[in-house]
């Protein structure tokens, strides 16, 4: 059991959880994607409010990013932080 | 191949994004730390308190035609100004002090990774308080402006039994908030650590492209984001109609 589940595995095991997390990464991209599609379109039809649009967007997508973040802090705590080492 | 490499890496120098304790002192039995984060905070602090002095020092004999510093002390404070104007309605001049200060601060640290430093805000104990200075102000402004029954009403929106989840939303808010400004300014400084310590024989200049967008741009827009989800969230809890 003791040899089973050494540092090193237990290190690998971690790595791989800290790859799986990253992938929350979609669902931000996809919608910062969405986001500025639409800001686009908007200055498109508008030019006039290409600041407005502009910031709106930005805080939007800002927002739209924090479960992305999420993922990278629990990589970045399974990476560099090690709690599941003995 | 590539694990050679992250050890011999690791070993070499370990990637210079941890936050290091510089030397440390005993209190009441509890040992302490004087971090990197502290050193580079009171660098950022003693800057804008030496910026301020001369500042106040220009605008004090300032001259009807501006002088070239006079001028960008005027340019910030009304952008600034601008900012808080456009976004807050009629309570802005209540707050224009709180969003300026903490805009400036922000930026300093953020942009303080070009400089070498490690970027205070990258440390959750400091965007931590800046969350929970947030919240106080939106908890005392709550009821400040809506009395103890507006605030209860707001917290049964829906209906009665959806109070729980109302009071989970209202203690998200500085959490979201200060993780959301951490994880950015972290995650650009853990990328530029990883630059320069795996790329380092080929990390010649082209490194700069990714400071302009890692500090400077991301910082910039987690400024800006920071001080206008404040004021939203204020805003929204003053409410629309002026009250003297």
């Amino acid at each position: 059991m003791e040899g089973m589940f050494n540092e090193n595995f237990i290190l690998g095991c971690s790595a791989i959880g800290a790859g799986l997390a990253v992938i929350a990464g979609i669902g931000p991209g996809v919608g910062q994607g969405i986001a500025a599609g639409h800001a686009a379109a908007a200055v498109g039809r508008n030019p006039g409010a290409k600041g407005d649009v502009t910031g709106t967007m930005l805080l939007g997508q800002a927002v739209a990013e924090t479960t992305g973040l999420y993922g990278l802090l629990v990589a970045m705590l399974l990476m560099f932080v090690k709690p599941l080492m003995p | 191949m590539m694990a050679d490499m992250l050890l011999a890496a690791e070993e070499k120098q370990d990637l210079g994004f941890m936050i290091k304790g510089v030397f440390s002192f005993d209190l009441g039995g509890n040992t302490l730390w004087i971090t990197t984060s502290h050193i580079c905070l009171l660098i950022v602090f003693l800057t804008l308190i030496v910026f301020s002095f001369f500042a106040r020092g220009a605008i004090k004999k300032g001259t009807e035609v501006p002088g070239t510093f006079q001028n960008i002390v005027e340019l910030i404070v009304e952008l600034l100004d601008g900012l808080v104007k456009g976004t807050m309605g009629w309570s802005h001049y209540k707050f224009r002090n709180y969003i300026g200060t903490i805009f400036i601060f922000i930026l300093f640290s953020n942009i303080s990774g070009l400089l070498g430093l490690r970027p205070p805000t990258a440390d959750y104990g400091v965007t931590f308080p800046l969350g929970v200075v947030t919240f106080s102000l939106i908890t005392i402004c709550k009821f400040k402006y809506q009395k103890v029954s507006g605030v209860i009403k707001g917290l049964c929106e829906p209906w009665p039994f959806w109070l729980p989840i109302n009071l989970i939303g209202d203690f998200a808010v500085p959490i979201s908030l200060s993780l959301r400004l951490f994880a950015n300014v972290l995650s650009g400084t853990v990328m530029m650590a990883l630059v320069y310590g795996l790329l380092k024989p080929i990390a010649y200049a082209w490194p700069g492209a990714l400071h302009v967008y890692f500090d400077m741009f991301s910082g910039a827009i987690q400024t800006y984001v920071f001080c206008m989800l404040t004021m939203t969230y204020i805003a929204d809890a003053v409410g629309d109609e002026v009250k003297a």
